[in-house]
């Protein structure tokens, strides 16, 4: 078996009075596609939050890459950021700036890559989300679809051990949906580590190696797509399935 | 009849006078509206550098930095400007005994465009004017950058920058761009209170048009002045209100 990129032990989580995340414990292995579900305010956008600490966390543990983020000195957060890539339900793309500044930036700032080099990685990264043409546009000239794959690219730039996802298609037309899973997939593909919290059931069943069921800010279950999906254990797991396989 | 034509004859004269408008220029321009440019323009530097620096203090995660910033922006906008101008206007002389250019650090002022001679007599106002203003900005800079959407930060933090460097590459260059218009009006609104400076006794070469004008007045026995020193003031902002219409409009139409 490979070897572990993120380890949750005992995480916990709230805000507020309200505990979102109560002792969730998971292990996301190298190479590994685990997609999230689960009903909304199941604690699963939160928990990827807290796997790149944009929320902290209030007890248990989250070991990233063999860093242990609660003792992470800034610095040390920032270039294990880097490591990390994320995408975002709403893309946050920088408005401000064309395509190519949107994924040279932190190049630039953080990686102090040279001139020639990002342009080379520019043009790779968005020759892989089919977006080249795209290079000097702004992202408000950008269809949704379009700016959430600028958005994998801009994360991809930064040449990331692990992708996470945080609902990248629940903004997205229905007709743009296909255009970014597309790119997941080929991620996938690609042997990249992949945290995918969706709501898109096919995309889990057919691209995850494995899919966990999130509730009330515990991990109810988790196993292969095939047996979580035909075959759920947990009657919650199945009340969920039914009430989302039913709308499709 | 008789008195209101009369009347008008002698508002005609007292405001009106062509012979005390004729002998105004050029002083009124090489002296009374370039100090006021000048005591405008630094006072908005000034208070745009401060103003940031109370803005980012103010929204601050410590509530070290957060909480001192807060109370001094109260403080200064819950007073009178003419009461600070007058505070400070008659303490920095004090302060330093009338001889603030032989400190040293700022004898090069003597020497610097626009200054002139005795560049001293430029420190008190601009100082306080850059206090007032500097308080009133960053009012508006928060704003700018509370009205940016908390994802930018997310995401530019996502991608390894640091805070300062998500501040300085993503947030405040939209942030300015949100309240271009609303800095543009501080500006007009810093252009007409620099009148406020007239108060302190200024010299003869570091007066601004109000302070000047109201010279001429006594000089001349002939209210002239006045009406010459109001249009310097509305040829500047006249036009400086109308950009902050534009910016106004452009808002509007650019968000979508």
């Amino acid at each position: 078996m490979s070897e572990s990129v993120i380890t949750i032990k005992s995480l916990r989580k709230s805000f507020g009075d309200k505990e979102v995340l109560s002792d969730i414990n998971l292990e996301i292995k190298e190479k590994e596609v685990v997609c999230i579900i689960g009903p909304s305010g199941s604690g699963k956008s939160t928990l990827l939050r807290c796997i790149t600490q944009l929320e902290t966390i209030d007890g248990g543990d989250v070991v990233v890459l063999g860093k242990n983020i609660k003792v992470l000195k800034n610095k040390d957060l920032n270039s294990l950021r880097t490591d990390v890539g994320m995408v975002f339900q709403h893309f946050n793309l920088f408005p401000h700036l064309r395509v190519r500044d949107n994924i040279t930036l932190a190049l630039r700032t953080v990686k102090r890559t040279s001139k020639s080099e990002c342009e080379k990685i520019v043009e790779d990264v968005l020759e892989s989300v089919g977006l080249l043409e795209k290079i000097d546009s702004f992202p408000s000239q950008l269809s949704g679809g379009q700016q959430q794959r600028v958005a994998i690219a801009r994360s991809l730039a930064m040449k990331p051990q692990i992708m996470l996802f945080d609902e990248a298609t629940s903004a997205l037309d229905p007709e743009l949906v296909g255009g970014v899973l597309a790119v997941m997939r080929q991620l996938a593909q690609e042997g990249m580590t992949m945290v995918i919290v969706t709501h898109e059931m096919d995309f889990a069943r057919n691209v995850a190696d494995r899919v966990v069921f999130m509730d009330g800010g515990l991990v109810v279950e988790e196993g292969v797509p095939a047996d979580i999906f035909t075959n759920p254990k947990q009657e919650r797991t199945k009340n969920f399935l039914k009430r989302v396989l039913e709308r499709d | 009849m008789q008195i209101a034509a009369s009347g008008m004859e002698a508002i005609k004269n007292e405001f009106f006078s062509f012979e005390v408008f004729k002998s105004m220029f050029p002083e009124v321009l090489l002296e009374g509206a370039r100090n006021t440019i000048i005591f405008t323009t630094i006072a908005f530097i000034g208070g745009m550098i401060f103003g940031l620096f109370l803005a980012l203090c103010r929204t601050s995660k410590l509530k070290i930095l957060r909480w001192p910033s807060a109370t001094f922006i109260d403080l200064i906008r819950g007073l009178p400007l003419l009461l600070v101008i007058v505070i400070i206007g008659f303490a920095t002389p004090t302060l330093v005994k009338d001889s603030y250019l032989s400190l040293p650090g700022f004898g090069w002022m003597n020497d610097v465009w626009p200054f002139g001679r005795d560049g001293a007599k430029y420190i008190p106002g601009c100082f306080a004017l850059s206090l007032v203003a500097g308080a009133y900005m960053a009012e508006t800079i928060r704003a700018g950058i509370e009205s940016i959407p908390k994802g930018q930060m997310e995401a530019a933090r996502s991608l390894g920058l640091s805070h300062a460097q998500a501040m300085r590459k993503i947030i405040l260059p939209q942030a300015f761009r949100v309240i271009v218009g609303p800095l543009t009006n501080e500006l007009a609104l810093l252009f007409k209170d620099t009148s406020l400076i007239s108060v302190l006794g200024v010299e003869v070469g570091g007066r601004e048009l109000t302070k000047f004008a109201r010279d001429f007045v006594n000089r001349e026995a002939n209210s002239t002045p006045l009406i010459v020193a109001g249009i310097c003031y509305l040829l500047i902002t006249i036009p400086l209100l109308q950009l902050v219409a534009y910016f106004e409009r452009r808002s509007k139409v650019g968000s979508r």
